[in-house]
């Protein structure tokens, strides 16, 4: 049973690549279907960083370990779907036209951000192995927090780009909020149990 | 009818130049090898005047009366009663007068009007308009020496328009323009599209279309016409000030704070198409620009 946990996961994970594929193939994408697969991206990314971040917080409420497991698997998910987000930005809708996605990172905040965002989640991707998680020792552990800076990140690049309807990004920023502040918490605990 | 002709929606020298600026856009070697493919080399050689087809111009809205998404006007608006309806003009003028669509109709003659409309957004369409100019409208009153502006007054109806129980905006929409702006012979009220009558979704029964401004200055289903003294507080300035002026010209000098203005997506281009370059005054600089001599557009945006 536990043997097919990760790869359900991993399929599971894989499912909204295979969607949007899907869509680009037979053409379901709408008049704008550039956009689409930026917004579709996107928001997947978004969705990763919150199940990646739940993960932990699930283990001290069911007291269950196993969720652990999975925790790098959707990390390196959210860098997936992350990587695929900026390259629809870069590639499809600007063409590797470097000046004005320069321009844009310079001058729009929620592209500088998300761009900030995505720099970030580089080193954690190089860093996601076994081997390197022994090869860091502690600082392995420090250096993965930047996933906290990495989630508020994402959710104000959503935030600021919302023309003026915020319902759906202020929702992803309060539940990044609500898992951030499970840390803290977590945190005291243990600190309680001396 | 067709008073406008197609060389006339993009000065003649811009059309030729396009090829040059498609080179100069730079594409990535990927594009280039896409290219070769004749399928997608379509998709790249379509020509940026063709007419948008009916299905996307009446499927992909900004229309937030009936909803936020693009799909959402044409799904929430089927049922929307436009009849009876009837529009004043009132305010800084001799004598307000009520005008019904029956009798719009019968003293206005529609005629197509094929013109670019461009999004805020960053996307644009080709629209076979149909319509007549609103200074023939205008000109059925008498504005006193106060009237500067017009402002536009939308429908409010939240009973019928889902969009509106919800303070997305400060409704009812409101839009202006300076009197000279309202009576240039491009400021056009539409009555339909592609030869019928407008669908709820696009604005019916009556809505304003100035073609060198961005999407959101057209007012759709608009009941009233006030001329004022003073320069109208628009729905969208009043949500942002920042990001949205009172002219609105098509700029792509001007960055949006979110959006690229230097390039557009012609929608129904397809996944592989570019961006292309936005126009100043989205193309009819050749008959707006005089209207903003001296001024400077980057302040006034």
């Amino acid at each position: 049973m536990k043997k097919y946990l990760k790869p359900s996961i991993f399929f599971l994970s894989s499912l909204p690549f295979i969607f949007i594929f899907y869509k680009i193939g037979f053409n379901k994408l709408g008049p704008e279907p550039v956009k689409e697969i930026t917004h579709f991206t996107g928001e997947w990314t978004l969705i990763f960083i919150c199940l990646t971040l739940s993960m932990s917080p699930l283990k001290k409420i069911t007291n269950i370990s196993v969720w652990i497991n999975f925790r790098r698997m959707l990390g390196l998910f959210v860098f997936f779907y992350a990587t695929l987000h900026l390259l629809t930005y870069v590639g499809l809708d600007y063409r590797f036209n470097w000046q004005p996605i320069i321009d844009d990172v310079v001058k729009k905040k929620y592209v500088f951000i998300g761009f900030a965002a995505w720099l970030l989640l580089i080193p954690l991707t190089i860093t996601s192995s076994k081997k390197m998680m022994k090869l860091l020792k502690n600082n392995w552990k420090k250096l993965h927090r930047l996933v906290y800076a990495i989630a508020i990140f994402g959710s104000l690049h959503y935030i600021w780009l919302s023309k003026t309807i915020f319902f759906k990004p202020l929702t992803y920023f309060i539940i990044i909020v609500v898992l951030l502040l499970f840390r803290i918490k977590i945190k005291k605990k243990e600190v309680n149990y001396g | 009818m067709k008073t406008i002709k197609y060389s006339k929606i993009t000065p003649e020298s811009v059309y030729k130049n396009r090829r040059s600026f498609l080179k100069k856009l730079g594409f990535g070697a990927s594009t280039l090898a896409l290219s070769s493919i004749p399928l997608v080399n379509n998709g790249l050689a379509k020509d940026r005047n063709e007419l948008t087809s009916y299905k996307d111009i009446t499927t992909y809205n900004n229309y937030y009366e009936f909803g936020t998404s693009k799909g959402d006007p044409y799904k929430n608006s089927q049922t929307f009663k436009t009849s009876p309806w009837e529009i004043s003009l009132e305010g800084e003028i001799d004598k307000p007068i009520k005008l019904s669509m029956e009798e719009i109709s019968e003293i206005f003659l529609s005629e197509e009007r094929i013109y670019r409309l461009r999004c805020v957004e960053g996307w644009s369409m080709v629209i076979p308009w149909l319509g007549f100019s609103l200074s023939e409208l205008l000109s059925k009153v008498k504005p006193t020496s106060k009237a500067k502006f017009v402002e536009f007054e939308s429908v409010y109806d939240p009973e019928q328009m889902k969009g509106q129980r919800y303070p997305v905006l400060n409704w009812p929409y409101k839009e202006g323009l300076r009197i000279d702006e309202a009576m240039h012979p491009l400021t056009t009220v539409v009555t339909g599209l592609y030869g019928r009558k407008l669908p709820n979704q696009n604005g019916a029964p009556l809505r304003i279309f100035i073609p060198w401004k961005y999407g959101f200055k057209s007012a759709k289903a608009i009941v009233k016409i006030k001329f004022v003294e003073k320069m109208p507080m628009s729905s969208w300035m009043w949500a942002s000030p920042r990001e949205y002026g009172f002219y609105s010209n098509v700029n792509p000098n001007v960055n949006h704070p979110r959006w690229s203005q230097a390039t557009e997506r012609i929608i129904g281009e397809g996944i592989w198409a570019p961006r292309v370059k936005t126009l100043m005054f989205n193309g009819y600089g050749d008959q707006v620009a005089n209207l903003y001599t001296g001024m400077d557009l980057k302040k006034n945006f």
